[in-house]
């Protein structure tokens, strides 16, 4: 019955098709004009009615959740896709309304050109850079044509969770607005946004070194699963980097319904589902300082892509790692096509899983303020789900795991944790190009204890770990070093309810 | 019978990148309809990769046809028949072109 080419002989067990409507069917919500389009099951629309119903959505959407604060600076990352470009008109829109309920916040623009990491040549992404940027000058915010391999100079801080600001004076919502009202800055505005945009960085040159090694990274990774994998912790990484340098305390991103949809499917099938509530939600906190919203969520593709063509918001089309690939070359795309295809015959799929993510909910663990970074995942930064027990599902693939390989000689993995442990006697550990960084560099061992569950099956596709960027690989050690200090120490190390 | 044809969201990928299409419909007794449309654009217009486009009949599922910018699905879909003049959209939803 879950095939998708399944004939069925004779049997009408397919859902009935909807009769076919006559051409001048009128739309549902004003009854007078003619209908151009239908979206969900039998809803039609005429063009000024859509045209409503969509910019409403998105201020509802933002109104309902109310996370985005007056004059907050707010990233809008724009992939050039139609999703992305339709956020950014919807902001644009939203800003420039002369109403009383106009959007209140600092926009700024982000696009990240990983053309090193998709394979694509100098010439193409100069072209595609040169279009998004003329398409980002006409909307007068600030933006940021950053380079996918900007990633190897990162600093190691961008994996350590910020702390979002415990202001004190920091009002409620409401209170916000109507201090804002009371004050009514309007005046300066619109000064204060062509300055800014004159702030503007592009930012895409890149050294052929650092090329490189993205292209070394990249081909060191075996299935285009981990590709995939790798290419979106690496751009929030970048993301999350340009936000916290330029004081932007929120990040929109512009996943539709259809998209998170299938990323749900997908994230489960990789083996993310403890984060799945921040992955998919409409806000992400896991960074801390830095609050990822996602406001196009309500949208299904089909909505944004005749908003986006009837109303002519400009949109360049980018090609991707999984461009033009066979449907089973990585877990991302077989969801995909997966889910669409159930789509076309079952039309509340989408929605029907999307109603699911919403009831899906974070337990917040009491002392999550305190907790240390060594309880996060090196990559993807969500709680660590494999300190768990030994009567756990996880412990029993591990088991499992050990049962089925041939084990090697295990003393050669011992010895060089030996030697390190002579030459750091200090217990301050060895800052980068000191005594032992160069000689130890992290195997795979040492990075699965640092490493959710799906990070860790991504690194275990790498052929060689030592072609990640350099910040990771310093944080990496840092952490192991910490750890292991504490070990040693933890005997020493006075309990909360001894009495000395 | 002529007809324009566009390409968006990655499509145009399939037709060697040409987003714009005018194309003449050879004269025949029946008037053209969607189905004989997308049968003619495989075999005359479709370099590579026809399952990336097509699935059996019809658009494989994430692509959205408008036919004189209104969707498909008000017009019969498969069974409208073309006039001359008409504009046909594809737009690709998906990922993978």
């Amino acid at each position: 019955m879950c095939q998708v080419e399944e004939d069925y002989n004779g049997l009408e067990c397919k859902q009935e098709k909807i009769p076919v409507p006559t051409l001048n069917r009128k739309c549902m919500k004003c009854k007078e004009g003619t209908a151009v389009l239908i979206i969900r099951v039998n809803d039609s629309f005429c063009r000024s009615c859509f045209k409503e119903y969509f910019i409403h959505k998105f201020r509802a959407m933002l109104g309902k959740n109310r996370v985005i604060f007056l004059q907050e600076k707010v990233l809008l990352a724009v992939s050039g896709g139609a999703a992305s470009c339709s956020m950014l008109s919807q902001v644009q829109e939203g800003l420039s309304r002369e109403a009383p309920k106009k959007l209140r916040f600092v926009p700024g623009i982000i696009y990240i050109d990983d053309g090193g990491a998709c394979g694509r040549s100098a010439e193409e992404r100069q072209r595609s850079n040169a279009l998004l940027k003329s398409i980002f000058t006409e909307t007068g915010f600030t933006y940021f044509i950053v380079s996918l391999e900007q990633v190897f100079s990162l600093p190691t801080s961008v994996l350590v969770p910020g702390t979002s600001d415990p202001d004190p004076s920091n009002p409620s919502y409401k209170q916000a607005v109507d201090q804002y009202i009371k004050e009514k800055q309007t005046l300066t505005e619109e000064n204060v946004a062509s300055a800014v945009a004159q702030l503007s960085i592009e930012d895409s040159a890149y050294s052929p070194e650092h090329k490189l090694a993205l292209e070394r990274l990249f081909s060191s990774m075996k299935t285009l699963t981990a590709k995939e994998d790798m290419l979106q912790t690496l751009r929030q990484h970048l993301i999350l980097h340009i936000a916290r340098e330029n004081g932007y305390s929120k990040v929109m991103m512009g996943d539709s319904c259809s998209r998170l949809a299938v990323k749900l499917l997908s994230n489960i099938a990789l083996g993310r589902g403890a984060a799945l509530a921040s992955d998919t939600g409409f806000s992400d906190p896991r960074y801390g300082d830095v609050v990822i919203v996602r406001p196009m969520r309500d949208y299904s593709s089909k909505e944004i892509a005749f908003y986006s063509r009837m109303f002519n918001v400009p949109s360049v089309f980018i090609s991707g790692l999984d461009t033009q690939t066979h449907d089973k070359t990585s877990i991302q795309r077989l969801t995909e096509s997966f889910v669409t295809n159930l789509q076309s015959d079952f039309p509340s799929t989408v929605s029907t899983i999307y109603r699911t993510s919403e009831k899906l909910h974070t337990v917040m663990p009491p002392q999550s303020q305190t907790a240390e970074p060594a309880s996060k995942c090196l990559l993807c930064l969500c709680t660590l789900d494999t300190k768990v027990d030994k009567a756990s599902a996880f412990h029993a693939t591990l088991v499992s795991e050990q049962l089925s390989q041939i084990k090697l000689q295990d003393p050669s993995l011992d010895a060089p944790a030996q030697s390190a442990e002579q030459c750091c006697t200090e217990g301050q550990g060895c800052g980068p190009g000191g005594c032992c960084s160069s000689n130890r560099l992290p195997s795979h061992q040492d990075l699965k204890t640092l490493l959710c569950y799906s990070c860790r099956l991504t690194i275990k596709d790498m052929v060689a770990t030592n072609t990640l960027p350099p910040y990771i690989i310093t944080e990496a050690e840092k952490r192991q070093k910490r750890s292991q200090m504490k070990m040693e120490i933890s005997e020493y190390l006075l309990e909360d309810d001894e009495e000395d | 019978m002529l007809s324009k044809l566009k390409l968006h969201g990655g499509a145009e990928l399939l037709f060697d990148g040409v987003k714009n299409h005018h194309v003449t419909l050879p004269g025949q007794s029946d008037p053209w309809d969607m189905k004989q449309l997308l049968a003619w654009i495989r075999g005359n217009m479709l370099k590579e990769r026809p399952e990336l486009f097509m699935q059996g009949d019809t658009v494989r599922p994430g692509i959205l046809v408008l036919i004189n910018d209104a969707d498909w699905e008000l017009m019969g879909e498969l069974e409208y028949q073309l006039q001359d003049q008409d504009n046909v959209v594809f737009i690709s939803t998906l990922h993978g072109g």
